[in-house]
């Protein structure tokens, strides 16, 4: 007998997430699945609607590209007021952690790297550094985290022009970490106050404070303080803040490539929001067969150590994410949706799955199911694959969230959608 | 003596040239229009020969590999893993074949030791099942860039002056004899600087050698007399892990795809043999590295499913002497030859070295070097094959090593073996010393080193440390190489050299763009798109931004709410919006 529930979401995303939180909040009963950590551990935890289009960009405005994208873009298929809808649950989900619901323009937030993303939302721990905002600032970086070169980056940001003075300065942090420690290291001994060392910071018995007193010196009149994303992690807000009032200037962090802090914030907040849905969540085994009956999905099975576990639903959501996250597989011999082997169109040849410009148009990036105006996945004939299974997020063809810089916003939309048209089945 | 040599070619044989005629006191430039390995040398699959493969079908050749083999474990044994070799019969692949390389081995003093497929599975677990019995011989992996940068090293150390990214674009004739190169520095003369503009210098000389493999048609070319060598193509492709740790190799008469090379953490399947008409245009195609996995999974069956992380091809420099006729490459033999143009055009000055193989580049440096002493009437003997190539001297107890520079122990081993005795001086240096490229283990010391060697020359950076060439391809590591050449370099240089990295290495990926890799790929698009921006970088662009037409932050702290749409309270408290009716509203 397999385990029921109205709505069975597959895959823990953020698509997967909105998706069962739209779910639940129709008065279905929902579980998520989840295989893998979701891919935003990788993910910088900026919240993207639109940027680019094509070559233009970035957009101020998300919303006037829109009419700009092909037809088969999950924007299209689901319209304007569905991505609206997805980041106004965003915005409830993440609440004050989160930045940018106040306006429909994007913003550009520096990041690591010392260029500038157009985005939509973007964590309260970055919301200081924005690069439309014109006071003067100071990027501090630290020997050994050789991810992070602060004078580069902020040479960088200069050369787009940004509106502001910037200038970078690596320090040696107050506190000696092995020689490959990651950032994660570093947030912890922020998060405690862990002591400094003390050849390093003899006069301090904290390292918050310590790391205050070494960059004081180097502010010369800078009007704000952007640090790598390693300003503290479960106490991110409190350390920031600490920082803050010890320097005087507010204090941000800058978006980053893995590891990144901010993304698995991100997934904390989602996580909260689904256990106060009451949505249940089981993690840690892929789904390995279904079953159907009459063209509609009737059960999934995990594989639990060699077990196979069913669970039952009337209604699923694929949100299995793209190629980074497996929710498409790919061979020699083609492109295929492993979960129900859904069809994904692919030219036949694989030199033309990507383009021989590193950054060119590469039709790998689109790689997805096709679904029709209900998110309902279409086999190569264009008929539905299963009536009650819809597909959310990047597992969608038609979109190069890279390239268009609107990932999170197709899982938010698409989720939105996928999960509250499951939901309101029931 | 004062006697002048030009070298053209950065490969093997040049550098090995220019040490071995340096060390004889010649004055020696070198100059090479890429990187040191740029042509030939390196792209191949980085095989020390026993001699084992040539003992069936070139005997002479055969001698020559396994003298050189052991010449090269002695002097340059951080290039040299050995590996050892098998060459593995199948079921159904001729006895009298493999009886015949048995013999051949013994013939060229070639240690050879047959062992039962138990004992062969014993050695290489994934060998296939139905494989009968092999021919154990000492096959090595040597590292080809590691080796010429030695090369060079020790040639620099002897006077040389060494010139990458220096491109011949005439070799000058005066009065019926050859008196030097014109070249065009990429970037002025010395290390290469990305977006400093070249120049042009005239390199006189007493004496130029052309070791430019299969480009030695087009320097002949240029001093008006005709070389045909004949550019034969193969395919290489690079495996994630190290399915073997010998070098297998099939116990059959020539065929395309026979051989995998362990190299370093990867392996390497090899290769084709197909003539081209030009050595750097040529067609790269899928079923050719779609061959090699096939083929070689009839070997190792785990390489089927196996992750493969790219591919690149290389030519080899065939040479046979006019009127051979020979039609198919893999019969064209494998020697070297040295022609004389005095001799044989009436064109003193120049000689061209032609043919060969890698294992015995030292041998080939030899030949033409006493030729030239020759030339001038010096009589001064050759020592490349007793001196240690700098890197080598002294390696010492490299264990030792890791606690010394507080470096953990799978790190510290991979860059000693790297280093060898140049280790102290790279990791001793000032701390902290992160690793930057995780995949390979290569330390922020070890890519300083390589960028005061080469320059803003990323892909040199990466050739001497290896940094960017492991299961990732740089999506983690391109950022942190770049930045280290920063504060040295400008940021506009910096950002540069980092896109000719990147766009270096997604070239090859994409021949292997398939399962576990294409995934791989789609992230490292996803890191440095999405997440970085790099493929729409404000820096980049040619128009100014308008920064003020964006959101600043700060009007959550406005006293005056956007009204135009009504969003705001019902946003903030999670609430959701009537539907639209737009152009593409729900339906």
């Amino acid at each position: 007998m397999a385990i029921r529930e109205d709505v069975l979401v597959v895959g823990g995303g953020l698509a997967g997430m909105s998706a069962a939180l739209s779910a639940a909040e129709t008065g279905a009963t929902v579980r998520l699945l989840s295989h893998k950590k979701s891919t935003l551990r990788h993910a910088s935890g900026l919240v993207d609607c639109l940027g680019y289009t094509g070559d233009d960009g970035p957009l101020a405005d998300p919303y006037t590209g829109l009419s700009d994208l092909p037809n088969e873009h999950p924007y299209r298929v689901v319209g304007e007021s569905a991505i609206r809808e997805g980041f106004d649950r965003f915005d409830g989900v993440v609440g004050d952690s989160y930045r940018g619901g106040h306006t429909d323009a994007n913003a550009l937030v520096p990041t690591q790297a010392g260029t500038i993303k157009p985005t939509a939302r973007y964590p309260a721990s970055m919301a200081a550094g924005l690069a439309s905002d014109a006071r003067s600032t100071l990027l501090v970086g630290f020997e050994g985290l050789s991810d992070f070169d602060a004078p580069l980056a902020a040479d960088r940001l200069a050369a787009a022009g940004v509106p502001f003075d910037v200038r970078g300065v690596t320090l040696r942090f107050p506190k000696e970490f092995r020689a490959d420690a990651k950032l994660t290291r570093y947030a912890r001994a922020l998060d405690r106050d862990e002591e400094p060392d003390r050849d390093r910071a003899p006069r301090f018995d904290g390292v918050r404070r310590a790391l205050a007193e070494l960059v004081r010196p180097k502010l010369d009149g800078a009007e704000r303080v952007g640090f790598p994303s390693l300003v503290g992690d479960d106490e991110n807000d409190v350390v920031r803040e600490d920082l803050a009032n010890r320097l005087d200037v507010p204090v941000f962090e800058l978006a980053a490539s893995p590891p990144s802090l901010p993304g698995v914030r991100l997934e904390s907040l989602f996580l909260a929001a689904l256990d106060e849905a009451g949505v249940r969540r089981t993690t840690g085994n892929p789904v390995v067969d279904y079953e159907s009956e009459d063209g509609a999905l009737t059960t999934v099975y995990t594989d639990k150590n060699g077990q196979r576990v069913p669970y039952g639903a009337d209604q699923f959501v694929l949100a299995t994410g793209g190629l980074v996250g497996k929710g498409i597989g790919s061979s020699r011999d083609g492109v295929r949706e492993p979960v129900f082997d859904c069809h994904i169109p692919h030219p036949e040849d694989r030199y033309d799955w990507s383009a021989t410009d590193a950054f060119g148009d590469q039709p790998f990036a689109r790689f997805g199911v096709v679904p029709d105006d209900d998110l309902r996945p279409l086999d190569a004939a264009g008929d539905v694959e299963f009536s009650n299974l819809r597909a959310a997020g990047s597992v969608l063809g038609g979109a190069d969230f890279a390239a268009q810089k609107c990932g999170s916003g197709v899982s938010l939309a698409t989720g939105h959608v996928a999960g509250e048209r499951a939901g309101a089945l029931i | 003596m004062d006697g002048t040599v030009a070298v053209i070619g950065g490969g093997s044989t040049g550098t090995g040239i220019a040490r071995d005629l340096a060390m004889r006191g010649f004055d020696v430039t070198l100059v090479e229009k890429g990187n040191l390995t740029h042509g030939t040398t390196g792209r191949m699959h980085g095989l020390l020969h026993s001699g084992g493969r040539y003992a069936v079908s070139d005997r002479s050749s055969a001698r020559e590999c396994i003298e050189e083999n052991r010449v090269l474990r002695e002097i340059a044994t951080h290039c040299v893993e050995m590996t050892g070799g098998l060459f593995v019969q199948k079921e159904g692949d001729a006895d009298e074949y493999f009886e015949e390389k048995l013999e051949g081995c013994r013939e060229c003093d070639i240690p050879a030791e047959v062992v039962s497929g138990k004992e062969a599975r014993e050695i290489e677990p994934y060998l296939a099942k139905d494989v009968k019995r092999a021919i154990r011989v000492p096959d090595g992996a040597i590292d080809p860039f590691r080796l010429c940068v030695a090369n060079a090293a020790s040639a620099i150390e002897h006077g040389a002056r060494i010139e990458t990214h220096a491109k011949v674009t005439d070799v000058l004739v005066e009065d019926g004899e050859v008196v030097g190169v014109e070249v065009e520095h990429e970037s002025g003369p010395g290390k290469r600087v990305h977006r400093k503009p070249g120049t042009t210098e005239e390199i006189r000389a007493d004496y130029v050698v052309n070791a430019t493999g299969a480009w030695a048609g087009r320097v002949g070319a240029m001093a008006g007399v005709d070389v045909e060598v004949r550019p034969s193509k193969g395919v290489m492709v690079v495996m994630n892990t190290r399915q073997v740790d010998t070098v297998v190799n099939r116990c059959r008469p020539k065929g395309d795809a026979d051989i995998i090379v362990p190299h370093e953490t990867a392996a390497i399947l090899g290769t084709t043999d197909e003539e081209v008409e030009d050595p750097e245009d040529y067609p790269e195609e899928g079923w050719e590295v779609d061959l090699m996995i096939d083929t070689l999974s009839e070997l190792v069956p785990i390489l089927k499913d196996a992750r493969t992380i790219r591919s690149f091809w290389g030519v080899r420099p065939l040479y046979e002497p006019p009127g051979t006729g020979t039609t198919d490459p893999t019969d064209i033999t494998r020697d070297f030859f040295l022609l004389d143009h005095e001799e044989r055009d009436d064109l003193p000055g120049l000689t061209s070295i032609v043919g060969g193989k890698f294992t015995t580049y030292r041998l080939m440096a030899e030949k033409i070097s006493d030729h030239v002493c020759e030339q001038f009437g010096v009589e001064a003997e050759c020592r490349t094959a007793d001196e240690p190539l700098p890197g080598s001297e002294d390696i010492g107890n490299l264990e030792e090593y890791m606690d010394e520079f507080g470096l953990r122990s799978p790190i510290a081993k991979r860059s000693t073996k790297r280093l060898g005795s140049f280790s102290p001086q790279v990791l001793g240096g000032s701390n902290p010393n992160p690793v930057v490229c995780t995949c390979e283990a290569v330390t922020s010391a070890e890519i300083d080193k390589a960028i005061d060697e080469s320059g803003t020359d990323l892909n040199a950076v990466r050739l001497r440390t290896r940094a960017s060439m492991g299961n990732c391809q740089g999506a983690f590591c391109c950022q942190g190489i770049a930045s280290q050449l920063h504060p040295t370099y400008d940021e506009p240089t910096v950002r540069d050299a980092y896109d000719e990295l990147y766009q270096e290495r997604w070239k090859g990926e994409r021949h292997g763009l398939w399962g576990e890799q294409l995934s791989q790929a789609a992230l490292k698009y996803a890191l440095h798109a999405t997440t970085l921006n790099r493929d729409r970088d404000p820096a980049a662009r040619e128009s100014d931004l308008d920064f003020a037409a964006f959101d600043d932050g700060r009007s959550t702290d406005d006293v005056e709410p956007d009204t135009s749409r009504g969003t705001r309270e019902t946003a903030a408290d999670g609430g959701r919006l009537p539907p639209n009716e737009g152009p593409d509203g729900d339906s």
